[in-house]
């Protein structure tokens, strides 16, 4: 018993840990209005951030052995040049994953 | 040439919103999160904890990293003060994103509540992406689009968890009895970024946020250790961009004062 009541603590705590940082800034500016320096990162921070999110998915590749990254690059390639020509997120997306699976899985 | 209408990130403004038509917008969510959620219930098992206690870490953390992290702790029987500075110290850049939502939200109660709690880096991209598409016109709103939108940005933070609590417990439930070989089904997350990177160039038609961010995230991962990239290239893009913002008003006062 004494072990389930760690481990709903446990989660207790980390759930509540977790919801303070998403909650955070809605408590300390949900009064600063328009504040112009909030409307500017409301328009910048998420294109900076989409470049950093996909960064950080590649960023464990190691580069400089024999095929690394390369099935991720030509992955990538497929669903830029998807994306740019038909601009339907979805066909990008899935055509991009169903070639790294093959790429992956045929090694 | 489409328009953006056409596109999965934004909804008919005519149409009303649906489970339905949201939910092509969170697909590539689907298929990332199952394998991933499966990952770790398949490790909570591992660890002899029934299965349920999976489904239930889903429903209330919601957050990858932390419960990926929360497998060590508990077998280091770690004390709840390290628990929360873990959770906390690991979880920071969600700060980031709230920073950037506040004026988006447009859920109000519970379920402005809910989507803050749910806020992912997935929920997260999908929420900004959808509203920079939709806002390339700034026109006003009635209370009615507000209204209509955030019931969108509702069903489409409880997808995305719902995806996240089916693959925790199918994977705390089957275990290693999956044959499907599902190797190389989470790059829809990456593939998915990338997307996104596109949409909100096309919605931005700004090249700076961009570099700067190309220039943190090579700087902390040259400069620090790789699994705190995340973090430090946030707080580090944040930083640049309020300085630029800084000098974007200097230069326009300077060039008001000089006529």
């Amino acid at each position: 018993m004494d072990n389930i009541f760690y481990l709903i603590s446990f989660i207790l705590t980390m759930s509540l840990a977790t919801f303070v940082t998403r909650a955070a800034p809605f408590i300390l500016f949900h009064k600063q209005g328009e504040h112009p320096l909030l409307v500017f990162l409301g328009r910048y921070l998420p294109p900076a951030i989409m470049l950093l999110l996909l960064i950080y998915c590649v960023k464990d590749i190691n580069w400089f052995v024999d095929k690394g990254g390369v099935n991720e690059l030509i992955a990538l390639s497929v669903v830029t040049a998807a994306h740019l020509m038909l601009r339907n997120p979805l066909i990008s997306i899935l055509c991009g994953t169903g070639l790294y699976m093959f790429l992956q899985q045929s090694a | 040439m489409t328009t953006p209408d056409q596109s999965l990130l934004s909804s008919q403004p005519s149409q009303p919103v649906t489970i339905a038509n949201s939910f092509k917008m969170t697909l590539p969510v689907l298929f990332g999160y199952v394998p991933m959620g499966m990952a770790f219930g398949l490790l909570l098992a591992d660890q002899g904890y029934a299965w349920y206690w999976a489904t239930i870490m889903g429903v209330v953390i919601f957050a990858g990293a932390a419960q990926f992290m929360a497998i060590g702790l508990l077998a280091a029987s770690a004390g709840m003060f390290e628990v929360a500075m873990t959770t906390l110290l690991l979880n920071s850049r969600h700060v980031f994103y709230g920073l950037s939502l506040i004026h988006h939200l447009k859920a109000t109660g519970w379920r402005k509540l809910y989507i803050i709690f749910g806020l992912t880096d997935e929920t997260y991209s999908l929420l900004t992406a959808h509203h920079a598409l939709k806002h390339q016109s700034h026109t006003e709103k009635t209370p009615l689009e507000n209204q209509e939108e955030g019931k969108f940005q509702f069903i489409i933070a409880a997808l995305n968890q719902s995806y996240w609590v089916l693959g925790c417990t199918i994977g705390a439930l089957l275990g290693g009895a999956i044959t499907f070989d599902t190797t190389g089904l989470d790059f829809t997350l990456p593939a998915l970024f990338m997307v996104l990177v596109i949409e909100q160039y096309k919605a931005t038609r700004k090249l700076f946020p961009f570099v700067i961010a190309l220039i943190c995230a090579i700087a902390s991962l040259t400069l620090f250790d790789s699994d705190s990239m995340l973090l430090i290239s946030i707080t580090m893009t944040l930083a640049l961009l309020l300085g630029k913002q800084q000098l974007d008003i200097r230069g326009l006062n300077s060039r008001r004062s000089a006529k």
